[in-house]
């Protein structure tokens, strides 16, 4: 039935298996869509935030999905800007789970800013000492240049190829690529920064508090260097995903272990940059404000945070990873790249909860103890949203759009048309 | 956001934050009026006639 929109030379599913596809993951969807509905009608009195946690699962969500969404800057500057011409094999789908990252971290500020009519009062009347500003206008700018850099792949759909004024357009943007791509890491690199900066300057949390270079914290420069370490992680495990779900094989080793490479030595210089970024911050920072470390990690009843979790992320989930990853024999066997790439996702999405939930669950006065926090289901399903958003983008986009320019050659069809 | 917004202060901060926003919206606008005149132009000339390569 849709025959005509598929790219040439690759096999689908029927339409009818997959439209029952979409339509499971529209549900999920639909039930995202009531519960914001809810928080826009209702108002924010629908979540479990409160005094002690202004910034709760949306925020976290949002940083874990822009530092993984960094897949798509880093490997548009590891392609474009550097060079690295084997990345033209998974940059098309690096920019796809780029955008659908960031237009989901929009798509959840516009449900935790409570009153979306007055959204656009951030660009307006910018505060413009605040480090959220900063990640608004590079936020919003960089989500331009990804769909920039999206439009040309759906200018390649078979049918609005055919269109001259359109492959013409097409084939225009991809000639000045570069200058997107260059501008989308310039932005990335102030965002990712400035998220970390958040924290990072909160001198009356020390849990959060760094030092840093003149006005920036070590966590600016930490937050983007993960994301350029993690990012590409999230790439290559989506790669995988949708490699399973789909039974085909659809980028090459080479490729994939390319980017798994430059992943791995980014994430292993990230990880030692951490580890030493956490014991000044152990053991001269902290006790500097009247803290030590274990002040942080115990007599906190109610709430699970111990040593357990800095030992997650930055050793079951950082040093590992990274190890596995710099090291050929295990990057090549693709069930430990899985499990590495896993780690590093999981370690990135750990790191922003801490740096977000954890730093709030902290008290601040001497008579307090530990705020606990559990999201309310209109919280959950807003966040789960956008991954049945998600979903839909990226088969919507597999199945009409030439994702893969190896996909052809990897799986060739008899008299493939 | 504008220099003649009633907050406006000519001050280093808004000097870099503005600047940055307005380099960076710079760059897009001009990179994708020039792609849509350049598309248009070359459509006027006969170009882009079916012919289906991919652009990667």
């Amino acid at each position: 039935m849709d025959s005509a929109l598929i790219p040439k030379g690759v096999k689908r599913c029927p339409i009818g298996q997959f439209a029952l596809f979409i339509a499971v993951a529209g549900a999920v969807l639909l039930w995202g869509v009531v519960a914001m509905f809810l928080c826009y009608i209702k108002g924010l009195n629908q979540t479990n935030m409160n005094n002690a946690y202004g910034f709760a699962l949306w925020i976290w969500a949002d940083l874990a999905v822009i530092a993984l969404g960094g897949g798509a800057f880093f490997t548009g500057l590891l392609r474009y800007i550097i060079g690295k011409d084997e990345l033209k094999n998974i940059i098309n789908y690096a920019v796809l789970i780029g955008f659908v990252c960031y237009s989901s971290a929009l798509l959840i500020l516009a449900i935790d800013v409570g009153q979306p009519l007055r959204a656009w009062f951030i660009f307006w009347h910018a505060n413009v000492h605040s480090m959220l500003t900063e990640v608004a206008f590079c936020l919003t700018c960089y989500f331009g240049v990804l769909a920039i850099e999206y439009v040309p792949l759906i200018l390649e759909n078979r049918q609005i190829d055919k269109v001259p004024f359109f492959h013409n357009l097409g084939h225009n943007m991809h000639g000045i690529m570069a200058v997107f791509a260059a501008t989308g890491a310039f932005l990335s690199f102030f965002h990712q920064g400035s998220l970390g900066g958040v924290s990072g300057v909160l001198f009356g949390r020390p849990f959060g508090y760094r030092t840093g270079i003149g006005i920036w914290p070590w966590t600016f420069f930490l937050y983007t260097w993960s994301a350029a370490a993690c990012g590409p992680c999230f790439t290559i495990f989506i790669t995988r995903i949708t490699e399973m779900a789909t039974r085909k094989k659809l980028v090459k080793d080479n490729v994939v272990d390319l980017l798994a490479k430059i992943a791995g030595w980014m994430l292993l210089t990230y990880i030692i940059a951490k580890i030493i970024d956490t014991w000044y911050w152990a053991a001269v920072t902290a006790p500097a404000m009247g803290f030590t470390l274990m002040d942080f990690y115990s007599n906190n009843p109610g709430s699970a945070y111990g040593l357990w979790i800095l030992i997650a992320e930055v050793g079951i989930c950082g040093v590992l990873p990274a190890i596995m990853l710099v090291s050929s024999g295990m990057r090549r066997n693709p069930g430990l790249l899985f499990i590495a790439v896993t780690l590093a996702v999981i370690g990135a999405c750990l790191n922003r909860w801490v740096m977000v939930l954890q730093v709030q669950a902290v008290p601040v006065l001497s008579f307090e103890s530990w705020f606990t926090y559990f999201p309310s289901w209109q919280e959950i399903a807003t966040t789960i949203l956008p991954v049945a958003y998600g979903v839909i983008l990226i088969a919507l986009s597999y199945r009409y759009l030439p994702i893969f320019p190896q996909e052809p050659e990897l799986n060739p069809i008899e008299g493939g048309k | 956001m504008f220099p003649f917004s009633f907050e406006w202060i000519w001050d280093m901060s808004h000097m870099v934050f503005h600047g940055g926003l307005w380099y960076a919206l710079s760059i897009m606008g001009l990179g994708v009026t020039y792609c849509i005149i350049k598309a248009a132009y070359d459509t006027a000339k006969g170009k882009g006639g079916h012919h289906e390569h991919g652009h990667h």
